[in-house]
């Protein structure tokens, strides 16, 4: 790939003529600025870049193994455990494929809350990305602002969830509990918040040249082959396609919001970067949409096939008690057939698909980790770049060791 | 496309490579492939110009254990130009576990397949680079068919010397 002149970006070197000696360095698995435990097996030539080898898998538990151990609600609190940063999202992603098995909707007071909920871990997983980029490339300053903006919505997840950071929040057929009664002054508060810490943000680095330099032209990816790869969620959108799963196919009530996707044109880190901003704004908009229009009603299903009965009936039915039983020793007997629901995670397109036997527990359960095809390309973004380019991409891509080793 | 048309379309361009012809379920179009017309047909899925499926979201495979043919490999087809989507599932036997590699259609299937292998012993024919990718090297067996048990324990592997084997795993560079 030629540099364009006029571009900032360093020309990309792919071929070389030179005869020095290849050196294989290995880096990883714990080095001190890649954020997630990872090997990256280089070649290089003198600081350039000859041919990556990825190695994952330091953070594998055997999640979809778990997951066909217990009860579908069992499955809720390892989803909190895919993507850390955004535990809200997986959690809705999972409900979803489950209830779209299982043939029940939850209610639209739910679905709110979810779309909220959903938001707002959004933003939490964008400031981790953006901060801990601008971190390693010497930027604390604006990194340890990301992270307090962060501090401000975990109190909100906190106050919505009870959990900080493990928040099994949803349930087959609703969530957990309700909406604390302040929540639209509390969310008001912190997204001022966020706001002026982001604006502090995208002065410190939108035009920074520094940043520029490291960021503009680095790891870029044609749309075409971005598409190959598999990327989705910022990564893709950097490259001017503009595939958002949330408007493309939509889901819960995304279609009533009013939102606009950001897209970028080069598919460089710089772009992805902007694409992440830009994304910020759009999902505290979701958020205030949400909080405005969302109705009173229910949180669950009315559904005793899935859902846990209340309390007072557990220990005063003997009907109730029996339910509570069943469902918590046999688990939720959702309809045998198969399912593949995607949603719009942190990173991208995060799926499930499962497959039912008809008893109680899952029989299979695969999840797609945007994060695993993102860092699969990561060898086809670094090569011909320099090695200090690396932690700026990888930085970018947001691997999480939770998602992509699941 | 819309799930229905996208179906009447796979029946037309699709004419008797399926077992099953393509099909709603819960809203979400689905197709069995015999694993000898796998290839042709992930490669007419993908160039067909009304088709387009331009992406592969996910590849993965369930264990039927107790069924014959045991596997199924479960490609997710995405077309980000036409929007629509469609699973495509190609039943394996369970005595000789191998489908050809669609590495060459998608990139996204070099990782894919590669966990693919690594969880359920499935070889990808034709994959340029096949070997554990979650898992390490010395791992035994292939955790997530029905048959590992949950809590198999295996030996701790001695610590590999980097500078021996600095390239120990990777076949082709």
């Amino acid at each position: 790939m030629a540099a364009d002149p006029g571009s900032l970006a360093p020309p990309r070197f792919v071929d070389s003529d030179s005869t020095s000696e290849l050196m294989e360095l290995q880096m990883g698995p714990s080095h001190p600025a890649s954020h997630g435990t990872i090997k990256f097996n280089l070649r290089l030539d003198g600081e350039r870049i000859v041919d990556v080898d990825v190695e994952i898998g330091y953070l594998h538990r055997g999640f979809e193994k778990m997951c066909e151990q217990g009860t579908w609600n069992h499955v809720f609190p390892y989803a909190d455990r895919l993507n850390y940063a955004s535990p809200i999202l997986n959690n809705v992603g999972f409900a979803l494929a489950v209830e779209k098995l299982a043939g029940v909707t939850a209610p639209e007071r739910c679905q709110y809350i979810r779309v909220i909920g959903g938001e707002i871990s959004r933003v939490t997983d964008h400031l981790t990305c953006l901060g801990m980029a601008a971190n390693e490339l010497g930027a604390i300053s604006a990194g340890f602002y990301m992270i307090e903006a962060r501090e401000f919505l975990y109190d909100l997840v906190e106050a919505l969830t009870g959990a900080r950071l493990t928040v099994t929040y949803c349930r087959l057929g609703g969530v957990m509990k309700d909406l604390p009664a302040d929540m639209k002054v509390r969310t008001a508060a912190a997204l001022r918040q966020v706001r002026r810490v982001l604006a502090d943000c995208d002065r410190l680095l939108s035009r920074n040249r520094i940043f520029l330099d490291r960021m503009t032209g680095i790891g870029a990816l044609s749309p075409e082959e971005a598409i190959s790869w598999g990327l989705t969620g910022p990564l893709l959108r950097a490259c001017g396609v503009p595939y958002d799963v949330r408007k493309a196919q939509p889901y819960l009530v995304y279609d009533r919001m009013n939102f606009v996707v950001p897209t970028g044109t080069k598919g460089d880190n710089y772009d992805r970067f902007m694409v992440r901003m830009a994304e910020l704004e759009q999902s505290m908009r979701i958020i205030e949409q949400a909080l405005a229009e969302i109705p009173d009603g229910p949180i669950m299903v009315n559904d005793p096939r899935f859902v846990l009965p209340p309390k007072p009936e557990v220990y005063g039915s003997i009907e109730g008690l029996m339910n509570h039983f069943k469902l918590v020793i046999e688990g939720q007997k959702v309809p045998p057939g198969e399912v593949y629901v995607a949603t719009e995670g942190g990173n991208g397109e995060l799926g499930f698909y499962l497959v039912s036997d008809g008893s109680g527990r899952p029989y299979r359960v695969r999840v797609r980790p945007p994060s695993f095809y993102s860092m699969g390309a990561v060898g086809e973004m670094l090569r011909g770049y320099m090695v200090a380019d690396i932690i700026p991409t990888f930085g970018q891509i947001n691997m999480i060791g939770g998602e992509c080793d699941h | 496309m819309t799930a229905d048309a996208l179906r009447i379309e796979l029946a037309a361009v699709l004419p008797q490579a399926t077992l099953v012809p393509a099909e709603t379920v819960r809203g979400e179009v689905v197709v069995v492939v015999a694993r000898e017309a796998a290839a042709e047909t992930l490669r007419t899925l993908r160039d067909h110009p009304t088709l387009r499926f331009d992406m592969l979201s996910d590849l993965t495979a369930v264990d039927y254990v107790e069924r014959e043919p045991r596997f199924a490999v479960v490609y997710q087809l995405y077309s980000v130009s036409q929007n629509h989507r469609l699973r495509v599932t190609v039943p394996v036997p369970g005595d000789d576990p191998s489908v050809p590699s669609a590495v060459a259609l998608w990139k996204s299937a070099n990782w894919a397949e590669r966990e693919t292998f690594d969880m359920f012993g499935i070889r990808f024919v034709g994959h340029p680079d096949l070997r554990r990718i979650l898992m390490y090297p010395e791992f035994v067996g292939y955790p997530l068919r029905k048959d590992y048990p949950l809590d198999r324990r295996q030996p701790l592997v001695p610590e590999r010397d980097p500078i021996a084997h600095p390239w120990s795993l990777r076949r082709t560079i």
